[in-house]
Formats: C-alpha cells, sequence, structure tokens
C-alpha cells in the first residue's frame, strides 16, 4: 500500500525567489505541491499552505507589508482560521507577522547587512505539527539568507509567548544572525498551525545541499498533512 | 488635499539605521545624537465640504491599515488644505 501523498499549497507572489526550491523539496519529501497564485482568490484542495521566501512586492513600505493583503492572503487566512495548517518561511514569515496572524514583526538585521549562512538552531518545541520529527533540544542545521530578519516583540508578549510555548526555534549561543529578541528563529500562533520561522528548510533537505536537517521540519509538515487527510477504505 | 504621513521607529525600539546615520555623521566631524530615520509618505486625499477632520481620519485609517506597524511606528498626520 502506497502512503497518501498530501497536498501542499505554495503561494508565489510578485518577488517570491524560493517557490520553486520549497517546491521540489515538498515533491522530494514525499507531498504532492500545488502552486497558487497571489491573485488567486481561493486555494485548491489541499493539506497544507507554504509561504515561500523571497522579496514580495520588492519588500516596499514594509516586508510583507502589501502581500499581506493580496487576494490569496484572504484565502490563506480563512484556511488558518479553520484550523489548517501554515507555514512562512523567511519572507513568509514576516507575511504572516504583518497579516496579523502570527505576534511579532521582523526588522532590518541589528547589523544592516544581509546575511548568507548556515546557522545552527535549538528546537525549543517538538510537539508542534511542523517539529514532531524533531526531539526538543536537538539542534539542527538551517541556512538564512536575509536583511530583515530580526524578530521583534516587546518583553511583555516575549514572555507571554514564552509561557504559552509559541518559541518553537532559537539560534544557538552565539549564533543569532540578526539580532531578534529572545534569539527567537521561528514562532507559532496561539494554536500552532500557523509557524513561521527566517531560517530556510527547504535550502537544506539533502546531504549535497549542505544539510539534510530542513528535511526535519518539511517532514513533519508533511506528517501532520497527510494526518489531515480523509481516512481510504 | 495633500497630506504627509511622518512614520518613526518607536521610542525604545533599536533602529539600527538612525544608529549607522549617527556614526557616518560624526565621522564627517557632525557633533550629533539620538538619530532616527523614518519615512515620509504624500498622499492626496479627498477634502469634502471642508471636513478636514473627517479627511484627517480616513489618513489615519491608512496609516493603522497598512503605512505603519503600530508595533514598531509611531506616525503622524499633517494635512495642506492650502497646497
Amino acid at each position: 500500500m502506497t502512503r497518501p501523498r498530501p497536498r501542499v499549497a505554495i503561494v508565489t507572489f510578485p518577488g517570491s525567489t524560493d517557490d520553486r526550491d520549497t517546491y521540489l523539496a515538498v515533491e522530494l519529501l514525499g507531498g504532492e505541491a500545488v502552486t497558487v497564485w497571489h491573485a488567486d482568490r481561493c486555494l485548491p484542495d489541499v493539506n497544507a499552505v507554504v509561504l515561500p521566501g523571497g522579496f514580495s512586492y520588492g519588500d516596499y513600505l514594509r516586508c510583507g507589508a502589501i502581500a499581506r493583503f493580496s487576494p490569496a492572503m484572504r484565502a490563506v487566512e480563512e484556511f488558518a482560521d479553520t484550523g489548517g495548517l501554515v507555514l512562512g518561511i523567511c519572507n513568509g514569515f514576516q507575511i504572516l507577522c504583518e497579516a496579523g496572524l502570527l505576534p511579532g514583526v521582523l526588522r532590518p538585521n541589528a547589523s544592516l547587512a544581509f546575511v548568507c549562512r548556515e546557522v545552527a538552531v535549538r528546537v525549543e518545541r517538538a510537539d508542534t505539527p511542523f517539529t514532531t520529527r524533531a526531539e526538543a533540544g536537538q539542534r539542527l542545521l538551517l541556512p538564512v539568507k536575509h536583511g530583515h530578519g530580526a524578530w521583534h516583540a516587546g518583553e511583555g508578549l516575549l514572555a507571554r509567548l514564552d509561557r504559552n510555548g509559541q518559541i518553537v526555534l532559537r539560534y544557538g549561543a552565539g549564533e543569532n544572525p540578526n539580532g531578534s529578541v529572545g534569539d527567537v528563529a521561528a514562532v507559532a500562533n496561539e494554536r500552532a498551525n500557523v509557524v513561521g520561522l527566517m531560517p530556510h528548510p527547504e535550502h537544506a533537505v539533502d546531504p549535497l545541499l549542505g544539510s539534510p536537517d530542513g528535511a526535519t521540519i518539511l517532514g513533519s509538515l508533511l506528517d501532520a498533512a497527510r494526518d489531515r487527510l480523509p481516512a481510504i477504505v | 488635499m495633500r497630506a504627509t504621513v511622518l512614520v518613526r521607529p518607536k521610542q525604545g525600539i533599536l533602529d539600527p539605521q538612525g544608529a549607522a546615520v549617527e556614526a557616518s555623521l560624526r565621522q564627517l566631524g557632525f557633533a550629533v545624537g539620538g538619530v532616527r530615520v523614518g519615512r515620509i509618505v504624500d498622499l492626496e486625499v479627498p477634502l469634502v465640504d471642508g471636513e478636514l477632520e473627517q479627511a484627517r481620519a480616513e489618513v489615519r485609517r491608512m496609516c493603522e491599515r497598512l503605512l505603519a506597524n503600530p508595533l514598531i511606528e509611531s506616525y503622524e498626520i499633517d494635512l495642506h488644505p492650502g497646497g
């Protein structure tokens, strides 16, 4: 018996750059990738949505600020409201924060320099639909490449998110590439069906790419998406 | 009617751009401190029956929805009914 392939929508905005890699990674890991254009008003029948990295709408005004009002994002918001799985990578994370689907906001790197390198992150929560293939405390090696990756939240908000277990990944000690508060690399919403992260799991799904650790994140997402498929009898 | 929106990084929020500009100004020999970099949005809005407050409320809605992120930015609105 073959395992059913979960269907994953990948939304392309004008200026997205990592939609193709995300597509290939999802297919490589056994999912069925479905492309969605930013102007599409509804999502196809899918079990998860990924917002890929890039520079949607040229990063004008603030990163993600304009993309969040695109027709496809309205559909993504409805999908998330009903408990649908949504992962935002880099620019996708920025869009989710601007849309209010995730807490906080991404600001320019403290160094003002674009960073492009591998970083080690620590898995803080292994019980979200995006991290079940990892263990709490596990170290993952993932690439980052961004100029606006400093996640920011006020002290009160950060403490509340920490208490609620909404901090999913943290940069390892001395590894924070952007100056994010609390070394935060990934956050979840309260229901943990929406997660955003700055590192790029889709660029690290094979040892040939430097690290296979991204498959831990995307594979977890596919497992969770597969669980949402109707049972075949 | 012309309107100007001034968006600033909120007080207490680290502004790396301002810090870089400040360092550069100091390098040029200027005695300067507290540099913050924001952005200006100039726009044209309809002025109906001279209702300035109505126009201001409309621009405020633009700021809340799109032009500023209230988590990190504050904004000021200037209306120019004569110009």
